[in-house]
């Protein structure tokens, strides 16, 4: 059983954080910096696959690298990039490298990133991913043949949208999700702690763990931006403005401040918490210190 | 020539259950080229449905059924019938199922798979469109395909990129999957997004020998190509 399973089986509140791997082969900033920044403090840690459909190198490579370092890495999986062969194949790849919690994504579409006359794939997406890490765990792959040894205690791992309108919608893919073997939930970055509580009394009902989502503010642009192309994430004027008030120098810890108050609003009505820091990661162990985690 | 087949049996009785009535509309160009339409199959399938205890209101046959406005100002001809209709089953390739969607306020269930044009159609009427996916899924999806109206072609539901009903890929796009939301609570149909199944079978997009050679598409190609090795098998014939 993996230490984030474990971790969230005894009813823990459970802390995972996340990497981008770097666009190209010198690991010093991501292993080195922010890796080391967080590796103490939470469980696991997601690492991204091409994420905003940005090439970079795979998910699998740098989950395999912490898992040689003992630290305990969450296999990202995006539908974009490869068909029901090769992501079954990086399943069980993963596994005999170390790899036991693999979070399933549909991907971001392809047009939006650095490659966009790429070949979408989306052969699979985010439900029927969760399908194919279900089946080989009780032995068979998606076209039903036998496995020769079952990778039998995979963690899986999908996303929700607490801030997804129509949410009725974002609830019928979570209940799907949970169908096909999801057993623990990341959300996307929330800032109003009053929508993921109205979530968490609809999503309560499944008893699967959610960890919130988290990323950092760092500034009213980066606010702005996030409101304005990310789908489903929400800032609201009351962090806005604060940030934009605050001189340069200030910024750092007003928006740490401003998170710490989210993080300990949203604690009791969840499992614990996925912090996305996006390059601020030497601020995670002052945040999560305040928060008493 | 859009290829469209009949629906497996099984498969189409599974889409019709749960509804007392049905009217059967039927697209007088393709369907009737490939053998999978017209008089016949209307009768046909008339009969399959009362056998399972469901009643056919009536029924219409529509040259051609991706001509929407033409679709819209038939069927108002047969609007008494169809108020007492619970569905509209439509025998069509999907551009028709979608067509037929998009003028009545009542579902819409395929009674045919279209199949891969494998190039250019050469007809473009409207905003609907078929992508030949051999899987039709309009029955569950409210008349609106999620293959070809969703930029991903996703059958599992929305992906996290639509914002404000709309696809991350182009701003002024409609996110398909929101449209078959906003579709399905009008019909008070979602609980069809619990039905979908999970996984797509691509082999259905290629075309089997079998419905190449039994089409008006073979049938054109065997006019003009086939005269003239049928001549010299004759004087081949005459000679001996």
């Amino acid at each position: 059983m993996s230490k984030l399973q474990e971790s969230l089986e005894q009813g823990k509140f459970t802390i995972t954080g996340e990497v981008g791997p770097p666009k190209g082969v010198d690991l010093e900033h991501c292993m080195d910096k922010e890796v080391s920044y967080i590796k103490d403090r939470v469980v696991a840690i997601n690492v991204t696959d091409n994420q905003s459909s940005v090439m970079r190198i795979s998910s699998l490579s740098i989950c395999t690298l912490l898992a040689r370092q003992g630290l305990e890495p969450i296999l990202q999986i995006t539908a974009r990039d490869r068909n029901r062969l090769a992501i079954q194949g990086d399943i069980l790849g993963g596994y005999v490298l170390g790899i036991r919690n693999i979070l399933a994504l549909t991907g971001d579409h392809n047009s939006a990133g650095d490659h966009p006359e790429s070949k979408p794939v989306f052969d699979l997406d985010s439900v029927s991913i969760l399908t194919a890490m279900n089946s080989l765990k009780n032995g068979k792959d998606l076209a039903g043949q036998e496995l020769e040894g079952v990778p039998g205690d995979i963690f899986c791992g999908a996303i929700v949208t607490p801030g997804a309108d129509p949410i009725e919608m974002q609830l019928i893919k979570m209940e799907r999700k949970i169908e096909e073997g999801a057993q623990f939930f990341q959300t996307q970055a929330i800032y109003d702690s009053k929508v993921f509580e109205n979530f968490m009394d609809k999503a309560s009902k499944y008893k699967v763990p959610v960890l919130c989502g988290i990323v950092i503010i760092k500034s009213a642009g980066m606010a702005n931006y996030m409101n304005n192309f990310v789908p489903g994430v929400q800032v609201p004027d009351s962090m806005i403005t604060p940030l934009k008030e605050a001189s340069k120098e200030d910024r750092p810890k007003k928006s740490i401040e401003l998170m710490v108050e989210f993080i300990k609003e949203v604690k009791p009505m969840c499992q614990g918490l996925h912090i996305m820091a996006m390059g601020w990661e030497k601020y995670v162990p002052e945040l999560l210190d305040m928060c008493d985690l | 020539m859009v290829v469209n087949v009949p629906k497996p049996g099984k498969e189409l009785i599974e889409m019709v259950s749960g509804y007392k009535s049905l009217f059967i509309v039927a697209c007088g160009g393709c369907p009737v080229g490939c053998d999978s339409g017209g008089k016949p199959r209307i009768d046909e399938l008339t009969e399959q449905l009362s056998k399972n205890g469901i009643e056919v209101e009536g029924s219409t046959e529509i040259d051609f059924l991706c001509n929407k406005a033409l679709v819209g100002s038939k069927l108002i001809y047969h609007i008494e019938k169809l108020k007492k209709s619970q569905a509209v089953l439509v025998i069509s390739c999907g551009i028709g199922v979608q067509a037929t969607g998009n003028m009545i306020d009542i579902p819409v269930i395929p009674a045919n798979d279209t199949l891969s044009s494998q190039g250019m159609q050469g007809l473009w009427p409207s905003s609907e469109r078929c992508a030949g996916c051999g899987t039709c899924y309009l029955a569950l999806t409210g008349g609106i395909c999620p293959i070809t109206m969703c930029s991903k072609s996703l059958i599992n539901g929305m992906c996290g990129g639509q914002h404000d009903g709309k696809c991350e890929v182009e701003n002024e796009r409609d996110c398909g999957w929101n449209l078959i939301y906003i579709r399905l609570n009008e019909l008070g149909k979602l609980e069809n997004l619990k039905k979908l199944p999970r996984l797509r079978d691509y082999r259905k997009m290629d075309v089997p020998d079998k419905e190449r050679t039994t089409t008006r598409w073979a049938l054109e190609k065997a006019e003009i190509y086939s005269a003239p090795v049928l001549n010299s098998e004759k004087e081949e014939a005459s000679n001996e």
